[in-house]
């Protein structure tokens, strides 16, 4: 399938305009929420929840006998949030720790949720087909009124964090700070710990129970690499999360029997990948370099000095000295050559014959001023 | 004018089923400049805790001028220890700073220009304007505390709650801070600031409380802190300080 036909089925073909739209709402939710919930240390809470729904979701089915997403949703987002409370029990009234504490609520209730699946699937009648595509989601189910459900329910979790911005930006950054300032704090976390619940829930259709948590950690993760503001990493988080789930949605889209719901983190991975490769300031690439600079200059400040103790040793003489007797005085002998070339390019340094080194006046002064420093 | 900035009555606080704080009486007057002193694990950081309302006594009173914290707030400002938040957090100097005017900004509202002069006047004092939109991870140690000063000055507060800000910074940033204090001493403010350094307790507070879970002495420097009250607070660890402090 060639390109253009894709984008021309992306405005035209109902089922692909359709899940590209979910992919993309599914990903601007959990991007901006999933910022929070990384800023907030709370990565691991997302991975807890999304599994936690599963059990709410065959319950729901179970009780009503109805496969209607809104409910289904209902039933993840009611058992997400007892999986949070449930944990947060634990870490109080117990020593349990808190990762202990994720770790068990995460295989408790997703154990259940499987045991439940299982029980479901052996019923006579058919009508529970498809409930097992909730664990690694299967967005070509969507119709166009989930796509709105989820839109709806994504804007307002949106506007309640753009209303409370202020207040949540505090208390994650300083929640102590916060509540000696007359804020509720504990309200305001699980209001926004709600959010995140709602983020996780939004997606599970699409990408499942168990990738869900990739897509609140993976875009923030990649959004902190380009900025310093929380603002635009909210923004570039919600941002990248739509990227990866049209895109995601596109290459599936393009190629039989290709899940969707993977395909999108794959491309969220690949994101990712590249944010930490290439970001300016955080990425490895710039950081290398920027090493390499580092230890450039810190060598060529070494011969500096040996250069100069050189010069002392031999008063009222322009004399030159070989690279020998540098790299012998070098802790890294290797390096003295381009830190000598380094030194002429400068203008620190001279060559007055054929591998005899001096420094010039201007290296002189510069080696005065930094055992200066030193001293 | 005669009502004290702090009156604890019975204070008991309790972590578990171990006390953290039993029985403590303490009352600050306005206007002074306090210390708390005494061990690790006497309960000091507890203490300032407990009158802020971020932890619920087991007993006991704590008035701040005469009423319950929660109708004084906005009289109080805080300074946290600078280890408990993450200065990695993407966010400006600028931004932190204002943080202070939530409280009297409340629910809602944005920030403007107002909360931005404040919070620039602020920086100001601290000597930290120009570092206004530093990113707060690039800050050194003193900065970051000087940074948590200035978000505790723009709170505009009739009485200051400091958690060791001289913990971890140079000479220079604890002159810079001390001289900030005495001057919120001289404007009529109230400090009470959690203190580790014996040595300069005389030099920089006119007050000081000694704890150790219970309470060993409340009152004007020059009458509590004595070599008696020291020993009783640290269990004589702290004989060559005591040594020290006869000289003067």
């Amino acid at each position: 399938m060639d390109i253009s036909q894709l984008f021309y089925d992306l405005f035209f073909d109902y089922t692909l305009r359709t899940v590209a739209l979910g992919s993309a709402i599914l990903g601007i939710v959990s991007g901006a929420l999933g910022s929070f919930a990384v800023l907030r240390k709370q990565s691991l809470l997302g991975d807890a929840i999304s599994h936690a729904a599963l059990p709410g979701i065959v319950i729901a089915f179970l009780l009503t006998r109805s496969r209607e997403p809104v409910i289904l949703m209902l039933g993840a987002l009611i058992a997400g949030w007892l999986a949070t409370l449930f944990m947060l029990k634990v870490i109080r009234t117990t020593r349990i720790k808190d990762d202990s504490a994720l770790g068990l609520v995460l295989s408790v209730f997703f154990g259940m949720g499987l045991m439940l699946l299982t029980f479901t699937q052996k019923l006579p009648d058919a009508t529970q087909a498809g409930l097992d595509k909730f664990l690694f989601g299967q967005a070509a189910t969507l119709l166009q009124r989930d796509v709105v459900t989820m839109a709806v329910i994504g804007a307002l979790a949106i506007a309640l964090l753009m209303t409370f911005w202020k207040e949540f930006k505090l208390i994650t950054f300083d929640a102590e700070y916060a509540a000696s300032l007359g804020y509720p704090v504990r309200g305001l976390d699980v209001l926004l710990t709600t959010l995140l619940v709602i983020a996780i829930v939004i997606g599970l259709q699409t990408v499942g129970v168990v990738l869900m948590s990739a897509m609140i950690v993976a875009p923030a993760a990649a959004a902190r690499q380009w900025t310093d503001k929380l603002k635009f990493m909210v923004i570039l988080g919600g941002l990248f999360g739509a990227i990866a789930g049209v895109s995601g949605t596109l290459i599936s889209g393009s190629a039989e029997k290709l899940p969707t719901g993977p395909v999108i983190v794959l491309c969220m991975s690949v994101i990712v990948l590249f944010s930490m490769l290439f970001a300016a300031n955080r990425g490895l690439i710039w950081n290398w370099f920027r090493n390499l600079k580092n230890r450039r200059h810190l060598r060529a400040q070494a011969v500096l000095s040996d250069l100069n103790t050189l010069a002392m040793q031999h008063p009222n003489e322009a004399r030159g000295h070989s690279s020998a007797v540098l790299r012998a005085m070098s802790t890294n002998p290797d390096g003295v050559s381009l830190a000598l070339s380094q030194l002429k390019e400068q203008g620190y340094a001279q060559e007055l014959a054929k591998d005899a080194w001096a420094l010039t006046q201007a290296g002189l002064d510069e080696a005065g001023k930094t055992s200066e420093k030193e001293a | 004018m005669a009502v004290n900035a702090i009156d604890v009555t019975d204070l008991t606080i309790a972590y578990k089923d171990k006390p953290v704080l039993w029985d403590v009486d303490m009352e600050v007057p306005s206007g002074t400049l306090m210390a708390i002193v005494g061990p690790n694990g006497a309960g000091k950081t507890t203490m300032i805790k407990s009158i802020l309302g971020l932890i619920k006594p087991a007993a006991g009173q704590v008035l701040v001028y005469g009423k319950p914290y929660a109708e004084q707030r906005h009289l109080v400002g805080y300074v946290p220890q600078r280890g408990s938040v993450d200065w990695d957090f993407p966010t400006s100097v600028l931004d932190v700073v204002m943080m202070g005017r939530y409280g009297a900004l409340g629910w809602l509202k944005r920030l403007g220009a107002s909360e931005r002069a404040a919070a620039l006047d602020a920086l100001d004092k601290v000597g930290m304007k120009s570092f206004a939109q530093r990113q707060i991870s690039q800050l050194s140690g003193g900065q970051q505390q000087r940074v948590f000063l200035a978000r505790a000055l723009v709170q505009d507060a009739q009485l200051y709650f400091m958690d060791e800000p001289f913990q971890g910074v140079d000479a220079t940033t604890e002159r810079a801070i001390v001289t900030l204090l005495q001057e919120l001493r001289s404007a009529g403010k109230t400090v009470v600031v959690v203190h580790h350094d014996l040595q300069t307790v005389p030099e920089y507070f006119d007050w000081v409380t000694m704890l150790n879970v219970r309470r060993i002495a409340c009152g004007p420097v020059g009458d509590v802190f004595t070599d008696q009250n020291l020993r009783k607070a640290y269990g004589g660890k702290v004989a060559f300080l005591s040594a020290e402090n006869g000289k003067h």
